[in-house]
């Protein structure tokens, strides 16, 4: 029971390993996520062979139960993320609306009747 | 002159300023679908085109980059739906002439009634501003104002573009920069096209929102104290 589970990890983590290799050879990632996501299929791996690792770790936060250190490690980390891409996200709202403005800037029209106006 | 979708009123509410006034029109084109942008080309106005919808914030932002980069000195701000009467934009001038640098036109003053919920919200604003800025202004939300040089030399740096920031906070973030500011009341039309920008749910989140602005703000200002030695 318990190999067939790691099977199933190693799988999803080879895969998902694949998948941001795949993304970065195809210009559609930076790297630095891609390293990213990369470590945390390796450290799933990882955790899944040396369950004692994981195990020793818990006890020593207090946690009874491995499995849900690692939740409680996850959760962390994707919460992490998440605040980090609502970080992103809002900076790059930013300089797309400062590339909007200048471009209506850059072509800005005249008016039609070009006759002078005095103030 | 922010404008969206206004192909209905726009050329009138061009011609109007440009006959009333004797100066430079700027209609800001906020991503309109519709023939707005070239009628208010055909109707004299300069266009600005944004390439897709900003909000008012974002387009009068946009008219105030324009404005500091061909060195206007001063840009007063009306709807482009002809709710605003372009006459009054002399009163607000006539006020930035006593040496304000912000003015905003006020609908109160002229018997503009709003509904329980929202005036109550009105209210609140405009004592939390009135209290920061150390001058009473009643109408916080207005998007009929003037600006002199100064203001709109800080103001295309930093207008904040999310909606009812735009006119709330910008008030704030002009009393931070030691901006003076004054309140004049304003005639208004009815909206001769158009809706109200409304809708409940939508203005509850965004009044919560604007608390938060409001709140962050004193914090910075706080912040800012501490690390100022002036």
């Amino acid at each position: 029971m318990r190999d067939r589970l790691e099977i199933v990890i190693v799988v999803v983590a080879v895969l998902f390993v694949l998948l941001m290799l795949e993304l970065v050879r195809r210009r559609q990632l930076r790297e630095k996520y891609a390293l990213l996501w990369m470590g945390v299929g390796v450290v799933a791996v990882f955790l899944s062979f040396a369950r004692s690792w994981l195990d020793k770790l818990a006890t020593a936060l207090g946690i009874d139960y491995g499995p849900s250190a690692l939740f409680l490690f996850s959760t962390l980390f994707l919460l992490g993320m998440a605040a980090h891409l609502s970080w992103e996200v809002s900076r790059l709202e930013e300089r797309i609306r400062r590339l909007a403005e200048e471009i209506a800037l850059s072509r800005a029209r005249p008016p039609k009747d070009d006759e002078p106006i005095t103030e | 002159m922010p404008a969206l979708n206004e192909e209905g009123a726009i050329g009138a509410v061009v011609r109007d300023a440009r006959a009333l006034l004797q100066c430079d029109v700027v209609v800001i084109d906020d991503g309109s679908t519709d023939r707005t942008a070239a009628i208010a080309h055909d109707s004299g106005a300069i266009v600005l085109s944004l390439p897709f919808n900003l909000g008012v914030g974002g387009a009068i932002r946009t008219a105030l980059h324009y404005a500091e980069r061909e060195g206007y000195e001063r840009v007063a701000q009306i709807d482009g739906d002809g709710q605003h009467d372009p006459l009054e934009v002399k009163r607000l001038l006539a006020e930035l002439d006593k040496g304000f640098n912000v003015v905003v036109g006020s609908r109160f003053s002229a018997g503009y009634e709003l509904s329980g919920s929202r005036r109550f919200a009105m209210r609140r604003l405009s004592s939390v501003v009135s209290r920061r800025l150390g001058v009473p202004v009643t109408d916080t939300t207005s998007g009929f104002r003037a600006m002199d040089r100064r203001a709109i030399e800080f103001f295309a740096r930093q207008y904040p573009v999310d909606y009812l920031s735009d006119t709330v906070e910008a008030l704030l973030l002009a009393a931070d920069a030691g901006l003076r500011v004054s309140e004049v009341g304003v005639r208004m039309h009815q909206r001769t096209h158009g809706t109200p920008s409304s809708g409940r749910a939508k203005s509850l989140y965004h009044l919560g929102r604007l608390s938060l602005v409001i709140a962050l703000h004193h914090l910075r200002g706080r912040s800012r104290n501490l690390g100022d030695t002036e």
